[in-house]
């Protein structure tokens, strides 16, 4: 059994809460900039370009790219072969603590009905699965809350099938509009219960933008969901234009014979997800 | 598309000449507010209490920004989505409130006060937070310090760059979605 010191893992933490707020992925700046060579308006074009100069900005200055510095978000896979020294879940939210002070990042969590800050974005919210090797991989998703609010989940039935899917899902961004910060990156979860299909959906967003779907037919329904909202012509921020989002992602399991679980969880164009393998 | 060099606290006159899609150049002094820092200035006025500023004229921006770097007035200062705040703002168009500042869409009650009133809803670009930051030249907390970052604070900008999205004349700058709902 390997054995990984609760150091490590805390530093390797820290390190992905201060790089995911400052730096946009560079598969999303290049989308970016291709959307703001393919958009005719001037309002368009001008906030693309501003979500490239502060993205910019951003990775000079240290500054978050955006001031929502989210929920920090962990998918963690443990591998059965390796043993971190602690307890994982107090460790990976200590440095979350750690790396959101040292970072100057807004702490944004608060109770749920008096909306008292907890003051240090405590409690992060992991999820962990058991996979085979002796490497343990963490995923961070600093997670806004504007984009989040725009999310959905539902119970269609088997007789909706992918006609429903695509309606709820194109529905949804109609109704979300300006909202959640187009251009956006769209998670789609199918399948599972009514718990797992949202943790797919966010699963689904931390596939890098730029990697296509391993699984052809899913690759297909992407694109087909991505084409379908970008003809919405809600555009950056909503002001109009050919770019409302920039990818579906979609994680699809098995389900009961009665449902069709579906989950939408959105993504603002700030995408701030980033991992480790150790 | 028109733009417009503007100083707040804004008079009725600046507002009524905007149109939805105007460019607005922002200078002068505004206060930010979000959803826990409207609630307890509603209360306050429930209570007849003094508020924390003056609401004639004023423009108020929903951010919580992140903390302040050494050297700097302010963190990451980009908007919030306005629509939590539409419970609030109407009764604070009433009361002399001029602009809110802010993205996504506004409710029929909030547009129509901006009418009633003369007022006008400002989009600024979501997600630029680090850039508009840039536009801020002076914070200072003035109220609900324990809110954290939605403390309510005086801001000074110089040329804080905003789109009219819904001007006093019931113009909207939004997209219509291409479904039919």
């Amino acid at each position: 059994m390997r054995v990984i010191k609760a150091e490590q893992v805390h530093d390797a933490v820290v390190d992905l809460v201060l790089k995911a707020a400052r730096y946009l992925p560079e598969d999303v700046k290049t989308a970016i900039r291709v959307a703001r060579n393919n958009e005719t308006t001037d309002s368009a074009k001008e906030i693309l370009g501003q979500l490239l100069e502060n993205a910019d900005l951003a990775k000079e200055s240290g500054l978050p790219l955006c001031q929502d510095t989210g929920v920090g978000v962990f998918y963690v896979e443990i591998g059965d072969e390796v043993q971190v020294e602690g307890n994982l879940s107090d460790i990976i939210n200590e440095a979350m603590k750690e790396g959101y002070d040292k970072g100057l990042l807004r702490k944004s969590l608060c109770h749920p009905l008096t909306r008292k800050n907890t003051t240090d974005n405590s409690p992060a919210v992991i999820h962990f699965s058991h996979v085979a090797g002796d490497k343990l991989t963490i995923k961070h998703m600093a997670k806004g809350g504007g984009s989040e609010n725009m999310s959905r989940c539902t119970m269609l039935t088997p007789a909706q099938g992918w006609q429903g899917i695509k309606e709820f899902v194109v529905r949804r961004m109609a109704e979300a509009g300006p909202n959640p910060c187009p251009p956006t990156i769209v998670g789609v979860g199918i399948g599972g219960t009514f718990d797992l299909a949202p943790a797919l959906a966010k699963e689904a967003l931390f596939r890098p933008l730029s990697a296509e779907n391993p699984d052809a037919e899913l690759a297909a329904m992407e694109q087909e969901l991505l084409n379908e909202i970008n003809q919405l012509g809600i555009g950056p921020m909503g002001l109009g234009g050919a770019t409302t989002c920039l990818g579906v992602k979609i994680e699809m399991r098995p389900c009961h014979i009665a449902s069709l679980p579906l989950a939408v969880n959105v993504q603002c164009h700030s995408s701030r997800i980033k991992e480790v393998t150790l | 598309m028109p733009t417009y060099t503007m100083t707040s606290p804004l008079k009725d006159e600046d507002v009524a000449k905007l149109r939805a899609g105007d460019v607005v150049k922002l200078s002068g002094t505004i206060y930010t507010a979000r959803d826990a820092a409207h609630k307890r200035l509603c209360d306050m006025l429930d209570n007849n209490e003094e508020l924390p500023f003056a609401l004639e004229g004023a423009v108020i921006y929903y951010v919580g920004p992140s903390p302040a770097p050494d050297g700097r007035p302010i963190g990451s200062a980009g908007p919030t989505t306005s629509y939590r705040m539409d419970t609030y703002a109407p009764r604070l168009h009433s009361l002399g409130v001029k602009a809110s500042v802010g993205k996504g869409k506004r409710s029929p009650e909030v547009r129509e006060a901006m009418q009633e009133h003369t007022g006008v809803y400002f989009g600024a670009t979501g997600g630029a937070g680090a850039l508009l930051s840039q536009c801020i030249t002076d914070a200072k907390v003035i109220a609900f310090d324990d809110l954290g970052p939605e403390a309510i604070r005086e801001l000074t900008v110089e040329n804080f760059p905003l789109l009219v999205v819904n001007d006093s004349h019931g113009n909207e700058q939004y997209a219509k979605p291409n479904f039919d709902f």
